[in-house]
């Protein structure tokens, strides 16, 4: 993963952390919403701050599809036109 | 307890500045959804908003209607409040049969004189101008209901409710129990709004349950809710008191119910909204093969819809599914505090006029969410079955926050 993409992340997972009052340690790429208690307003606040970050906007269509915090972390990179790393086999 | 019945309608609604154009536009389909156009805020000439449509009153001229100093003292919100309670008082004949200390004005407002608020506060806080001295007066929620009761000098219980987008509901459930309990002989009911701020509108956006095409509840495709604005006023009074001066008697508020979901500040539950009508029904004392219509809170957004439809069949049953249904949002627009008086008034002329207006937005069944049980009026408006003449009006807030109205057309 190159810099960028870290980055990224870390400041993807920064923000869901202190959204759910977590320290970001407790927050991973594979963790789901239900599991970190993501409801339907925390992912608009959510949305709205990583928006804000990245000076991106995410569609209406893209915001329903996202699950789990690596789904932020990779539609972030999308819309950023950043390469997208390859899934572990 | 007191039988009340209505006397006196007004309204100022994107689809008619009078009862008989609001009346027309249910009937034939005509909405007042149109294009928002170039807000005088916007920057760099874009709104910044995915959507570009809602329900404004067309062509609203304060002055026509009110003294320099109450243009001066307003916000839009209340100008509303006045000029639709003006309508429904005179209707009524109201000021010459009741004396005014047994008057209530009792209204729904939820967000007040928001533009006053916002237009000041961009002035202070960019350019830390001074704050125009009438900010407080324009902005308090109250304000409607203040200027009524100075308008009409009515003396009685005057006050504001605020719960949302049920505020004008809760706001004429507690004036019908004033006035069935003898509390007041009359009251001044219903709500208004003017949420069509800069602000507002991009708030709204941010939270994403805005349509970016137009409002059609219970439709396969939603894809959100129009805001609009408005006001609708009621006189409402004891039927005793109706007779004795023989005045046109417009309907009957028979019931009343309220509950709160308690779970979530924007996802509604199918509990809490069947507990409110239930409680209506039982109110009403009334039994659910009484129901001939229901007019939906019907937001057009995934979650509302949905979980409204769950609820009317929780409520009812079997008899869930053959209830006439309908939004009628996709005309006027969902005027937050006001909204609520706005569907009772479509309601009460439903039931008047023996025609049940049809959910605006989509016409065909094919076009309903199959997921959606119910019975939803598309097209035509349709027939009232007579011996069915008990209605329903459902506003099922943010914040869980629900309040049905119960209406029946009026015989002796």
């Amino acid at each position: 993963m190159e810099m960028d993409e870290l980055e990224v992340e870390r400041r993807c997972i920064d923000i869901i952390a202190r959204s759910k009052l977590l320290s970001p340690t407790a927050v991973t790429r594979e963790m789901t919403f239900d599991q970190l208690n993501i409801d339907s307003l925390d992912k608009i606040n959510i949305s709205f701050e990583v928006e804000e970050v990245f000076s991106i906007t995410i569609p209406d269509e893209a915001l329903t599809t996202l699950r789990t915090v690596g789904d932020v972390i990779e539609g972030v990179l999308r819309l950023r036109r950043l390469p997208i790393p390859e899934p572990v086999p | 307890m007191k039988r009340v019945v209505i006397t006196g309608l007004g309204c100022l609604t994107p689809i008619g500045s009078s009862v008989s154009e609001f009346q027309n536009a249910l009937f034939s389909g005509w909405s007042g959804i149109g294009p928002i156009g170039v807000l005088p805020e916007a920057i760099d000439g874009s709104n910044g908003i995915r959507f570009n449509q809602m329900a404004a009153i067309p062509n609203f001229d304060p002055d026509v209607h009110l003294t320099s100093s109450v243009v001066t003292a307003t916000n839009r919100t209340a100008q509303y409040a006045i000029v639709a309670a003006r309508q429904a008082v005179k209707q009524a004949n109201l000021m010459k049969h009741h004396a005014a200390e047994d008057i209530a004005v009792i209204l729904g407002c939820s967000t007040g004189g928001r533009s006053s608020e916002e237009v000041e506060t961009a002035k202070l806080y960019y350019r830390n101008a001074r704050v125009h001295p009438l900010t407080v007066t324009r902005t308090m929620a109250s304000a409607g209901a203040s200027h009524i009761s100075i308008d009409l000098r009515i003396t009685g219980p005057v006050f504001a409710i605020t719960t949302a987008c049920a505020s004008a509901t809760h706001a004429m459930g507690l004036a019908f129990q004033m006035v069935r309990s003898g509390a007041v002989t009359a009251a001044i009911t219903g709500g208004h709004e003017a949420p069509l701020t800069f602000g507002f509108l991009r708030a709204w956006d941010s939270i994403r349950v805005v349509s970016p095409t137009s409002c059609r509840p219970f439709a396969k495709d939603r894809d959100g809710m129009t805001l609009g604005e408005g006001a609708a006023i009621f006189v409402i009074e004891t039927l005793e008191s109706a007779r004795a001066r023989n005045a046109e008697i417009l309907g009957e508020i028979v019931g009343f119910g309220m509950s709160a979901d308690a779970t979530h500040i924007t996802q509604p539950q199918p509990s809490g909204a069947a507990r409110a009508m239930r409680k209506a029904l039982a109110d009403a004392n009334s039994f659910p093969e009484e129901v001939g219509y229901i007019n939906a809170h019907g937001t057009g957004t995934q979650a509302n819809d949905s979980v409204e439809a769950v609820a009317i069949n929780e409520t009812f049953g079997e008899l869930g599914p053959t209830i006439p249904v309908s939004s009628t949002k996709g005309l006027h627009g969902h005027s937050m505090g006001a909204t609520g008086a706005v569907e009772a008034l479509a309601t009460i002329l439903g039931l008047k006029e023996g025609k049940l207006p049809a959910n605006a937005g989509i016409t065909t069944k094919d076009q309903v969410d199959p997921n959606i049980n119910l019975d939803i009026i598309l097209g035509e408006p349709r027939i009232l079955d007579p011996e069915k003449d008990l209605a329903l009006s459902n506003s099922l807030a943010f914040g869980g926050l629900n309040a049905v109205l119960a209406f029946r057309r009026y015989t002796e």
